[in-house]
């Protein structure tokens, strides 16, 4: 079933178009990624799934129900805000099952589905102190525990794990995963950090000026994108111009080629190879990020550690094989 | 050493100002001193210290004979104080100024959360305007303006006949306490001042507690399913209850100390302010003036700690 349909839906703010023509389908039981810089839509869209926005054109659907005109009150959808919003005056369990009490859940019943929500994002014991006791992350699971306790039909969830730092959050990341499969829930993920959502979404949007440039598998975003943004913004993919293309037989007039998928060597069979100057490189813990000029055109490579970077200025060949090359839909 | 600093430091900071930064620098809890000793002064011994004189004086009694005071340690001026005519007055100090604060909260709110929300740019500005301004003529001149108003030859009186609602305000007139010969003559006339001078004192503190109230809290309450009613009493109510307590001190305070609304606007019934400048002036009795003065101090202390204890500062 669907769980989130979006119908040519926009949302303009006078003259700004921060939502223009989105079209999705987010299925149910889905781990759904919108990746986008800021300004590109992809909170907007979470905000018009939550309630908070209206559309201003288009049609949206949660559950095969009407969502335009339904107060944010009145949905099953609940948000894991992105600073977690928690209610500094509450304590961490009034926290959790403020969701309950509005909806007249019994005190005793909703203390008991509080303490087990703590108890699910590892947090027991915490319910008697106040939000600003907690750490951050700390705050973000119980963000994760107030909205969980509503048995939520989709879980919104806006760059949740932006304000953790890196350990703590791959270990989020780690663990909303296996959350999300245990519980079967539909989490539909803000983000603009590229290795989260390629690394927890089963399908990813990616977002830029309001609509969405390329919709499917974090491997299909990831190694075929299909504009010149997805390209760069996904995986910092070399984008190749038109006259290279055509050296390399490439009809479009744009190629995208990943930097791990070239090597600083001349071409075994079948590869395509090109001849540049090295101009710049960078050593980035498990690769060397060598940057090749090649008529004038920058490609990054990333070569493995265990090989001799060349020095700045000395010519090299660069080779790939050819089906790492994929021709892009637009300029 | 002293050519290496000499040398790093630029030459426009080597004068005596710089000196004299340096010297503050190194010493921050000098500076600390310097710019906190004469306001510290100004309030513990001008401030604090006259108002415990005052307190003083209200141990001590006056001679009933001779009009002289009495400086022996006493508690007859509180007994003088609790008579039956001094209840009164202090009674009927007290629920106006809860009848004013309770009725400045409810106005001061929707137009506070109006300023703190949705007000932007030049309604911002308007807003700011439209509140202080009151606040920059004469409190006596707006005084006087509403005995005008609220006369029977008032303007508020030739609304009520316009409207063919005289009966209505004849009506309220005629009811006993609330009522009088006038507006300009009854409690309602008091209140309706009370109300008027004392709002922006009720508007700023909640707008600035409201201002203080993330936008995301409100919408998480909406998110997991509170009605805005629900919203309001369980998220945007008590975080802004500091602020609602902080107003209600100013309106319940000056209400409780005002002697000049009561006098000019009212019936002849006095209030504490009018019998402390009573006691202290025509009578003399400066004692019992004093004493007068005790009760808004513990009114506002015994205010101050139900309101603690009812957590409204919780949210602090």
């Amino acid at each position: 079933m669907t769980a989130v349909l979006f119908d040519n839906v926009s949302r303009h703010f006078g003259a700004v178009r921060a939502v223009d023509g989105v079209n999705l389908e987010i299925a149910e039981g889905e781990f759904f990624a919108m990746l986008g810089p800021s300004g590109s839509g992809k909170t907007t869209c979470l905000r018009l799934m939550a309630g908070f926005e209206q559309p201003t054109g288009g049609h949206i659907e949660i559950f095969g129900e009407t969502a335009e005109g339904v107060p944010p009150y009145r949905r099953s959808v609940n948000t894991v805000f992105q600073d977690y919003a928690l209610f500094p005056h509450l304590s961490i369990l009034d926290n959790v099952a403020y969701g309950l009490m509005v909806k007249g859940v019994g005190r005793e019943e909703r203390r008991k589905a509080a303490e087990d929500a703590l108890a699910m994002v590892k947090l027991p014991n915490y319910g008697s102190r106040r939000p600003g006791q907690l750490s951050g992350g700390q705050r973000q699971r119980v963000a994760l525990a107030r909205a969980l306790v509503n048995k939520p039909k989709v879980l919104l969830l806006d760059e949740p794990l932006g304000a953790l730092d890196l350990k703590l959050r791959e270990q989020m990341q780690e663990e909303l995963k296996s959350l999300q499969k245990s519980l079967g829930i539909t989490f539909v993920f803000v983000t603009h950090d590229q290795g989260e959502a390629l690394s927890m979404a089963d399908r990813i949007a990616v977002f830029n000026d309001g609509r969405i440039q390329q919709l499917g598998s974090p491997e299909e975003v990831y190694k075929q994108p299909k504009t010149r943004f997805v390209a760069d913004f996904v995986g910092s993919s070399n984008v190749l111009p038109a006259r290279l293309c055509q050296r390399l037989g490439v009809t479009s007039s744009y190629a995208s080629l990943r930097p791990e998928a070239i090597v600083l060597s001349a071409p075994r069979d079948g590869a395509l190879s090109l001849s540049g100057t090295v101009s710049a490189h960078s050593f980035l813990g498990a690769v060397n990020r060598v940057v090749v000029d090649v008529e004038g055109a920058r490609i990054a490579v990333a070569s493995p550690v265990s090989l001799v970077v060349p020095k700045v200025g000395s010519p090299v060949t660069i080779s790939f094989a050819a089906d790492e090359l994929h021709p892009m839909e637009d300029a | 050493m002293t050519a290496v600093a000499e040398n790093l430091m630029s030459p426009e900071r080597r004068g005596p100002t710089g000196r004299l930064s340096d010297f503050f620098w190194k010493h921050p809890h000098v500076l600390l001193t310097v710019l906190l000793a004469p306001p510290l002064l100004w309030l513990g011994v001008v401030y604090i210290g006259s108002l415990f004189a005052l307190l003083l004086q209200s141990f001590f009694s006056i001679d009933d004979f001779s009009g002289l005071i009495n400086y022996e340690f006493t508690f007859a001026t509180y007994r003088q104080l609790l008579s039956e005519t001094n209840l009164d007055i202090i009674l009927r100090t007290v629920s106006m100024a809860a009848i004013v604060t309770l009725a400045s909260a409810l106005i001061a709110f929707p137009i506070a959360y109006y300023a703190a929300r949705y007000a932007q740019g030049k309604w911002k500005v308007l807003f700011y305007l439209g509140v202080m301004l009151p606040l920059w003529s004469s409190y006596l001149v707006k005084i006087y303006a509403w005995k005008l108003i609220l006369a029977k030859e008032g303007i508020v009186t030739w609304f009520f006949e316009k409207l063919h609602l005289l009966w209505l305000l004849d009506a309220w007139l005629s009811l006993p306490v609330v009522g009088g010969n006038s507006l300009s003559v009854s409690y309602t006339g008091t209140f309706i001042v009370f109300v008027y001078v004392w709002m922006p004192f009720m508007i700023l503190p909640i707008q600035a507690a409201l201002e203080r109230v993330p936008t995301n809290l409100i919408e998480a309450s909406s998110d997991l399913g509170g009605t805005p009613a629900q919203t309001f009493r369980h998220v945007l109510f008590p975080l802004a209850l500091p602020g609602i307590v902080a107003g209600s001190i100013f309106t319940f305070s000056l209400t409780l100390g005002d002697y000049i609304i009561p006098q000019i606007i009212g019936s002849s019934r006095l209030f504490i302010g009018q019998a402390v400048y009573a006691q202290q002036g025509t009578a003399g009795n400066i004692p019992l003036a004093a004493a007068f003065t005790v009760v808004p101090i513990v009114i506002m202390g015994a205010y101050l700690w139900m309101a603690k204890r009812m957590g409204a500062f919780d949210a602090l």
